[in-house]
């Protein structure tokens, strides 16, 4: 059974958003991707002052037996990258929901209308 | 009956029996009528071992071994006999791409020893399993710059090797990737040139020592510019010369790649050689080809595995970095065996043997005061001059004493016009290069 | 021998040496005559060890492989068939092996008329009309093709077909080959019968299309009836179709790929033509096209003219892709195949390939679930066991395979199936070594259902276990320098 977590936002590339507070977020990846994937080997992350774009790809995880493109959720501005991922990818697999992957300054709020509730990917993964 | 074909009239029969069918035919009955090849192919009958034997030997006539005395890439080092007694080793030989590490130790840990030779020789971090060729290996570090830089421009120098040049133009042309030219002066690449061109777009810069003109070249100052510009520094060279000169890392290159076809290979009529790409393990998920990792087994075991092949093409497919599948293993097991035969010692007396033999040619040549040298650089086993002798005249006299040797650079293009290439390797014995010299001093 | 455990470097012993070089006979000149800068300092991590022992190292690793002269090989697209000996004993000849390429035409004849009938026979054997045999392997030659393919519509001023169709069963070399040549890969999915769906295929077409490749029989070892249908919608379009010459094997004897529409393709030479893989090369892919495209084909090229052959460089060809002739001499060992098989077994190949493929299939499907019903060509795709009550996954399957010494057939591919194990015998096996082969399935199966533990502890007879491929991607151990720095760390 996949582990979802109520009160964050998913996509349908199994990305999440948890908001911080009015316009910072946390972006990750779900627990649904990390079983996927086996162990994650490798997270490639751009830097802090880089931006993203809704739907586009923005670097990848890579575990022994795939490499899977990881697309924005949201737009924004890269604030912080999770540099712990570095020296450890596998706390990815350990706890895909503590481990957050980037902390953005949201572009545009509205953006987060487009993502699926926690019930909603729930379906989505059956 | 056939001796590839084991099956007996009664094992068909059978097959065919437990298939319900009464004739292979209609195993192809879903293929359309219209395609059924129903003829013979054109081609000759069959020949039996024997007369193969004797079809071949006919051909062996029709070609001349010569006394290799040009290289231009291809050199006729000395192969130790102990490398064709281990790589006709059937495990070797005829086993697949070590997909299934626990049955293909053997394979794998030829790999990870040669990623270590290759590793030593050039000083960077991290080698592949192996490429086509030198030029193929080459054009592949151009992609991996602007994959790194996300640029899409290289520089190429003058000096590289013709074939490497047209490969690598190829290749770039067709994904839709740039290049521009740094000039030579006085048979070296020009790093004031370099200076000009460098700027945003440009992704790497790549050179070659020893150059095509055998010439051994100095990079003072290009890794410090080539690194401010945020490029990346590819360095080709020939694996066998990176015994005694300096190496790729301390030339501060972030790629190394070229051929290793002097590590105890023939010279082939051109293939199989193989090409080698090692790099800063910061940009290994940029590099091409397979990688074989140390790890172990379940019981703690030392064991050898293809690793890293997310990058590769059967995972990641469109997105791949490169399209490289099969490589050249076996002769990547040639090169290790004879590094492990010649070792740190070996490989320095090679290329010091070759350095006394072509310098003692060299000397003669321009002895005889038809020859001159037009760059006056250093040289290690190969070197260009012009010459006074026209050019029918010199190619005649020494294919008539069964000599390969003063290969005009023209072949490669008008702009080589009048230099031409003499290689030496420990294989040229003295009474070899005074005939050469005696040849040509008779000559005008 | 199996248990030896040791690296060549681990052998070294410093002043020891296992090579004789002729005695200086020019000691006035030495290499430390260059200027120091142009030297090397950094010491070299070479071994430094005797003959002797190069020979012990390398001929006890040997016994951890498994070759084709070890046993039953059932890779699925990769035919490993018999590699002949005396294709072996050809290219060796020292009068061949010691040719420079840059040589004058007039000394090497010999090899340019092997070169060159051999473009020939695949010329008849493909029915296209010309071949170059410069690429030096499978996916060269796809880039290759796709290289020619490009170059086609950008002469005649089309510079908008930028597009790829492939099949969601290709190999990844497909997809990965078209985005190395600058295109788009446009994947279509394949029908309920492993085919492709022409529905699919009408509605990627338009004047964006350069092309599309195929590999018939596909992945899944099935022949694609509808094959002149697709090559004529795509030449409708206005597009080009490529020919993976992967699975050409099931087709020797039976179906030209140019008679199918195809205008370029690619063969395996060792594959389809039995020189030896060398664990992981080097090949060949020999490129073939139809009259009009022959003038992309890359440089150099090999001509005739009466009876003399020559190398030709021309203005038209889409540049250069290898330095001379491709692995000249592998191609020299498909050439020696080719004249001892002769037109008479030649055309046998495809027939018995396919036999003791659907011999297997047969055998086979009571126990191994076969997703497409029907005649399979030279190899067969099961997805898994029918039992999918077990834990046992076609991994498990694999290995245990290899503690009955047989190589595991192809596993995960195509990747249209969860569980694909892709089996092809080839030609050369016999009757009795597919018997054991199914006995040995079979008795698999009811492990995987009465002792399911053996597969997943499987192999446990071969030199290693299962490895630790984490371990392996996370450490990044890749040469001897960094393993020493690891078993430093490790104290």
């Amino acid at each position: 059974m996949s582990k979802l977590v109520e009160g964050l936002y998913y996509s349908k590339s199994h990305e999440w958003v948890k908001l911080l507070g009015d316009d910072v977020a946390l972006i990750g990846i779900t627990d649904f991707a990390q079983s996927e994937l086996g162990d994650v080997v490798f997270v490639d992350l751009p830097e802090a002052g880089d931006t993203i774009s809704q739907e586009e790809e923005f670097g990848a995880v890579e575990s022994v037996k795939a490499a899977s493109d990881l697309i924005a959720p949201v737009s924004g501005e890269i604030l912080e990258v999770n540099e712990e991922l570095v020296g450890e990818p596998e706390l990815l697999n350990k706890n895909p929901y503590d481990n957050w992957l980037l902390k953005v300054k949201l572009e545009n709020n509205d953006e987060l209308g487009s993502l699926l509730s926690s019930d909603q990917y729930a379906d989505f993964i059956k | 009956m056939f001796k590839y074909f084991p099956h007996t009239k009664a094992d068909i029969d059978a097959m065919l029996k437990s298939l319900n069918i009464s004739s292979i035919d209609e195993l192809f009955k879903d293929v359309p009528e219209s395609v059924i090849f129903n003829s013979d192919y054109d081609v000759p009958s069959y020949m039996s071992e024997s007369e193969l034997r004797t079809h071949f030997a006919e051909l062996s006539k029709k070609n001349q071994e010569l006394t290799l005395f040009s290289g231009l890439g291809l050199y006729d080092h000395y192969q130790p006999a102990v490398i064709d007694a281990l790589t006709s080793r059937e495990e070797f030989m005829t086993s697949y791409t070590p997909y299934q590490p626990e049955i293909s130790q053997g394979t794998l840990q030829y790999i990870f020893e040669y990623q270590s030779m290759i590793q030593t020789l050039t000083g960077l971090e991290v080698s592949n399993a192996s490429m086509y060729d030198g030029a193929t290996a080459t054009a592949e570090a151009c992609f991996m710059a602007c994959a790194v830089t996300r640029r899409n421009k290289v520089l190429l120098s003058s000096t590289l090797n013709p074939n490497t040049i047209n490969v690598i133009k190829t290749y770039l042309k067709y994904k839709e990737l740039d290049w521009d030219f740094i000039v030579e002066k006085d048979g070296v690449v020009d790093i004031e040139d370099l200076k000009n061109k460098l700027n945003k777009d440009i992704a790497g810069v790549i050179v070659q020592k020893p150059n095509i003109y055998g010439i051994v070249e100095n990079y003072e100052g290009f890794s410090e510019l080539i690194k401010a510009n945020k490029s990346l520094f590819v360095v080709n060279a020939d694996i066998s010369t990176l015994g005694v000169l300096k190496s790729p890392k301390e030339e501060g290159a972030d790629i190394a790649c070229g051929d290793c076809q002097s590590l105890g290979m023939p010279v082939a009529f051109g293939g199989p050689t193989l090409g080698y790409l090692a790099t800063q393990k910061e940009y290994v998920r940029k590099m091409p080809g397979r990688i074989c990792g140390y790890t172990h087994d379940l019981e703690g075991k030392r064991a050898f595995v293809l690793t890293l092949q997310a990058r590769e093409q059967h995972i990641r497919r469109s997105k791949a970095n490169s399209n490289i599948c099969s490589n050249q293993s076996l002769m990547a097991l040639f090169a290790t065996i004879y590094l492990s035969t010649m070792g740190k010692n070996g490989l320095k007396q090679v290329n010091n043997l070759s350095y006394q033999g072509a310098h003692y040619l060299y000397e003669k040549l321009v002895a005889t005061g038809k020859f001159f040298d037009p760059f006056q650089k250093p040289f290690l086993k190969e070197f260009t001059l012009k010459t006074s002798i026209a050019k029918e005249t010199l190619q005649t006299a020494l294919l008539e004493n069964g000599i390969f040797g003063g290969v005009g650079l023209d072949i490669f293009g008008e702009r080589y016009e009048g230099l031409i290439n003499f290689s030496v390797t420990e294989k040229r014995t003295k009474a070899e290069i005074d005939n050469l010299v005696k040849i040509v001093e008779g000559l005008s | 021998m199996i248990n030896y455990n040791k690296m060549i470097f681990e052998l070294s012993n410093p002043g020891r040496i296992g090579y004789s070089l002729p005695r200086e006979r020019f000691p006035e000149y030495n290499i430390g005559q260059i200027e120091t800068q142009y030297l090397r300092k950094d010491e070299l991590l070479l071994p430094e060890v005797s003959e002797l022992d190069v020979l012990r190292h390398f001929t006890n690793i040997s016994n951890k492989n498994f070759g084709v002269e070890n046993g039953f090989y059932p890779l699925g697209s990769c035919t490993m068939k018999y590699n002949p000996k005396i294709n072996e004993e050809m290219a060796g000849l020292k009068a061949f092996r010691n040719l420079h390429p840059l040589q004058p035409a007039s000394t090497t004849q010999g090899a340019l008329e092997v070169y060159y009938n051999l473009q020939q026979y695949l010329s008849e054997i493909s029915g296209l009309h010309e071949f170059s045999l410069n690429p030096y392997a499978g996916a060269h030659g796809e880039l290759v093709g796709l290289m020619v393919i490009k170059a086609y519509h950008e002469d005649r001023g089309d510079f908008k077909r930028k597009k790829i169709i492939i099949p969601d069963s290709a190999h990844g070399t497909n997809p990965a080959s078209t985005t190395v040549c600058g295109m788009e890969a446009v994947e279509i999915v394949s029908n309920e019968r492993g085919r492709v769906d022409l529905e699919s295929l009408k509605a990627v077409l338009s004047d964006e299309i350069a092309g599309m490749m195929l590999t018939n029989p596909n992945t899944l070892g099935i022949f694609e009836n509808d094959i002149c249908e697709i090559t004529k919608l795509v030449h409708e379009a206005g597009g080009l179709m490529y020919y993976d010459g992967a699975n050409l094997n099931a087709l020797l004897g039976k179906v030209r790929p140019g008679d199918m529409g195809f205008d370029v393709m690619h063969i395996n030479l060792h594959k389809t033509f039995s020189t030896p893989h060398g664990g992981g090369g080097p090949g060949s892919g020999p490129v073939g096209v139809t009259e009009e495209l022959a003038k992309y084909l890359p440089n150099p090229k090999i001509k005739k003219h009466e009876d003399y052959y020559y190398v030709e460089n021309s203005k038209d060809a889409l540049g250069q892709i290898s330095s001379y002739f491709g692995n000249y001499l592998v191609a020299l060992r498909a050439y020696t195949y080719i004249r001892t098989l002769g037109k008479e077994n030649l055309r046998l190949v495809g027939p018995y390939a396919t036999l003791n493929a659907n011999y297997i299939s047969n055998a086979l499907k009571t126990a191994y679930e076969l997703p497409i019903a029907g005649y399979c060509m030279h190899e067969v795709v099961f997805n898994g066991l029918i039992n999918k009550e077990t834990e046992v996954k076609t991994l498990d399957i694999a290995k245990r395979l290899l503690d009955f010494g047989m190589h595991a057939p192809t596993i995960y591919f195509p990747l249209l199936f969860p569980q694909s194990i892709m089996i092809e015998p080839t030609e050369t096996e016999s009757k009795e070594t597919i018997d054991d082969f199914i006995n040995v399935m079979h008795k698999i199966a009811i492990e995987a259902k009465e002792q399911p533990e053996i597969l997943k502890q499987a192999p446990t007879t071969t030199p290693i276990r299962r490895t630790d491929e984490v371990f392996a991607a996370k450490m990044m151990i890749f040469s001897y320098k960094d393993y020493l720095e690891y078993i430093n760390n490790r104290g």
